[in-house]
């Protein structure tokens, strides 16, 4: 960058090594001056809004900042074998001898496959929940396809389709989860298809909009080949864009199923079935073994979903530098 | 066109034998994919019982619900005892405590008439019979006896649903009826969503905009102790039926939510992300300790954190706050640690050689090289936790999120619903162009 640049009204270049450095100066102390503004703006806006989350919190961060790891200690049991067991849903001795009710009144949550074989109710609801979250990746990316091409600028049939498009996907991305999963929910009853689709379409407008901007940027020389032997447009999708963008697709979906494990998680917790919603019963009720084997649970499938993927996106391919976006 | 001969088609196949001979991999992995996908929808529709789940949908309810988003009804219900009709509002009607709405006509002979949609779609209700009409047909029902009957031997029109003792009149938007020997109950839909501004216990309810407007400019001082402007506007704030001050003051703690927490977690991430590059900081096992906290704390996720910290610090913004400071901590540690590990190192180089000291190594070598990657991810980051955070703020993080679960679930107040979804969307779509804005201007790039 030369000072020419920063200065676009300096018709010509400076004449002296005087007015170079008059021109350096000024345009330090101007740079000085926006990054001090932007700072004080951020430190105002910053302690207003701590002010502001205070005041409007039941209980107030000094006050209850001695109590932070209250819970934590709450978390860890009398037992460590009762994490095992609840997980696995055995009877607890703590339980048996009256010391604790539904707590440790472990043998409920059983799912009988075939004669005594039984699941734990908590992995038949992991693996609810890894289902939501494949289904509606599934469902995002079948969507997202085809719309990226609709909505990408140098693809698009016209202008129109694609700007309405790309309202399209905004929208979805921006209508709050839960008001799609409350409304589904009120249809289909509770459960996971609510969750599904809401987390669905969510991701048809996350995996549209990374989607779209990948065949932006693709080489559009094996599409003017395409054009010059009079192909349509869907078969310049098919046979020119496709197999560029296909690696990128896939591992943007893959990323999103990462992602979506997570969401799902989060929708079970307001009322759309899986883990999530067992995990916020157990912390309201108290149970604190059944949390701990809750979590325990959730952050392996977790670490483990995420190293699967990340494994299949270096198959599939190859070491690529991605953002981690939403 | 010339015709290709078996020696050169030989030619060309040993010229590109990897386009002729492709690898089974190659030639069936799409399509083997596209099959195990088709195969796990079938499986996913036996695991989630579609059938029985989608016919035991009640997919009229769809209608109902999004009609309700943007329409009111009001419920007039007549109460029948010997020779009296009387009507019956419901207590929070959108009418008002003292309603006469004109399309309730009382007639000379003491019956009542019901306009539901002009005059093709009323109710008449007399002491003994109740009066629909609808559909271009009138259906008498008979009131007097122990059940409604229906008067003649009328078929029952699909719009129609007799049980024991009420017969359900549906009528469209317009509205429905349900009659029984002793009451009718009228449901009368209109367009718009009602006492938006004022509500009824507002002495500026039901009035005209220009007599508002007088009245808070120039009249007489409705209550003595403050003007008619603050008047004015402690009714809007605290609506009853909207609860504007609430909503705004939530959806600002949303707003508020995702800032602290993704300015505190950059604030944590950009030193911690320094010790985490293994091209700066040359401590391997430092380096793999630092990214591992980064996925610990992605990988618990806002939800538990978000419960955690609702435990700790009871329901609120500070909760959401903190759950997003610990998420946006993995998150941004991880990117700026990546931006850094991918920058330039001739600039570090050059200040090196000048013998200046690590820090001052970093100030010019280094964050020139990383702001605009810093500034970028931290802005994209917090404009999708205003997105995120609604959802935490159901499991009482704070925010609009527990207002609208809470909406939602008394299954009433869907018109409350929309005009929180409406609001969200604006919010969104604000910070999607500010920050798009923001950052095409600090990575000196137009947005696309």
């Amino acid at each position: 960058m030369t000072i020419a640049d920063t200065h676009p009204n300096m018709q010509s270049a400076p004449q002296s090594a005087k007015e170079i450095g008059d021109a350096w100066s000024k345009m330090v102390a101007k740079r000085r001056l926006y990054t001090g503004i932007g700072l004080v703006i951020l430190l105002v806006a910053f302690v207003g809004s701590v002010r502001f989350a205070d005041e409007n919190n039941a209980g107030h961060f000094f006050d209850r900042l001695p109590h932070l790891f209250d819970f934590l200690s709450w978390l860890i049991p009398k037992d460590w074998n009762d994490v095992y067991r609840a997980l696995f849903d055995l009877p607890s001795p703590n339980g048996a001898n009256g010391a604790g009710g539904e707590e440790f009144n472990f043998p409920l949550g059983r799912v009988y496959v075939w004669g005594d074989f039984y699941i734990p109710e908590y992995f038949e609801l992991m693996i609810i929940t890894i289902n939501v979250a494949l289904v509606s990746t599934i469902i995002g990316v079948v969507f997202a396809v085809p719309l990226s091409f609709f909505a990408a600028r140098n693809m698009s049939p016209s202008n129109p389709i694609r700007l309405v498009t790309k309202r399209i996907m905004e929208f979805l991305r921006a209508f709050p989860e839960i008001v799609i999963a409350g409304l589904f929910s009120a249809i289909l009853s509770i459960g996971p298809i609510a969750a599904i689709i809401a987390v669905g379409l969510h991701t048809i407008g996350a995996l549209g909009k990374l989607f779209y901007e990948v065949v932006e940027n693709i080489d559009m020389k094996p599409d003017e080949g395409m054009r010059a032997v009079g192909a349509s447009w869907s078969e310049r999708v098919r046979f020119a864009a496709l197999p560029q963008v296909l690696p990128n697709f896939m591992s943007y979906a893959l990323l999103r199923l990462e992602i979506n494990v997570r969401a799902s998680t989060i929708i079970g917790a307001v009322g759309g079935g899986g883990i999530g919603e067992e995990l916020k019963l157990a912390i309201s009720r108290g149970f604190g073994a059944k949390t701990l084997a809750l979590v325990l649970l959730l952050f392996l499938t977790i670490i483990a979903v995420d190293q699967f993927s990340a494994w299949l996106r270096r198959r599939l391919v190859g070491e690529h530098a991605f953002l981690l976006q939403h | 066109m010339s015709i290709i001969d078996a020696s050169r088609m030989q030619e060309i196949e040993a010229r590109y034998p990897e386009v002729l001979h492709r690898s089974f991999r190659q030639r069936f992995g799409a399509l083997t994919m596209f099959i195990g996908i088709v195969l796990y929808g079938i499986y996913a529709v036996w695991f989630f019982d579609l059938p029985k789940v989608i016919s035991e949908a009640r997919w009229e309810r769809v209608g109902i619900y999004l009609s309700e988003w943007v329409s009111y009804d009001v419920q007039p219900e007549f109460r029948i005892s010997g020779d009296k009709i009387t009507i019956k509002y419901p207590r929070f009607s959108p009418l008002g405590d003292n309603p006469h709405p004109d399309w309730v006509k009382t007639n000379p002979d003491g019956s009542m008439t019901v306009s539901v949609s002009g005059t093709s779609r009323t109710v008449t209700v007399t002491k003994t019979q109740a009066i629909v009409t609808a559909h271009g047909i009138t259906i008498p029902i008979d009131i007097a006896g122990d059940v409604p009957k229906i008067v003649g031997s009328a078929p029952v029109p699909s719009w129609m649903t007799v049980y024991d003792d009420n017969i359900l009149v549906n009528l469209g938007f317009a509205g429905d009826a349900s009659i029984s020997t002793d009451r009718v109950k009228i449901r009368k839909r209109f367009l718009g969503w009602a006492n938006f501004v004022f509500d009824t216990h507002s002495p500026f309810f039901d009035k005209p905009a220009s007599e508002v407007i007088g009245l808070i400019v120039s009249g007489p001082r409705l209550d003595p102790t403050q003007s008619n402007l603050s008047l004015a506007f402690d009714n809007v704030w605290n609506n009853g039926a909207w609860q504007h001050g609430d909503v705004w003051t939530k959806l600002f703690q949303t707003i508020v939510m995702a800032f602290l927490g993704t300015l505190l977690g950059s604030l944590a991430a950009f030193p911690l992300a320094f010790l985490a590059a293994r091209n700066i900081t040359p401590n391997r096992l430092l380096n793999q300790i630092l990214k591992r906290l980064f996925d610990f704390l992605r990988s618990v996720d806002m939800l538990i954190w978000a419960l955690f910290l609702t435990r700790a610090f009871g329901p609120g913004p500070l909760a959401g706050s903190g759950a997003i400071f610990l998420t946006e901590t993995g998150t941004l540690g991880k990117l700026y640690s990546e931006g850094l590990e991918n920058i330039d190192n001739k600039p570090r180089e050059g200040v090196k050689s000048t013998g200046s000291p690590t820090i001052l190594v970093h100030r010019y070598g280094i964050v020139p090289q990383i702001v605009p990657v810093i500034v970028s991810q931290t802005l994209y980051q917090w404009e999708s936790n205003v997105r995120g955070a609604t959802i935490i703020g159901a499991v009482g993080a704070g925010g609009i999120g527990l207002k609208l679960w809470e909406a939602m679930r008394t299954n009433s107040n869907w018109e409350n619903v929309a005009y929180m979804v409406l609001l969200i969307l604006i919010v969104v779509f604000l910070f999607d162009a500010a920050s798009n804005a923001l950052r095409s201007r600090l990575m000196g790039t137009r947005a696309k």
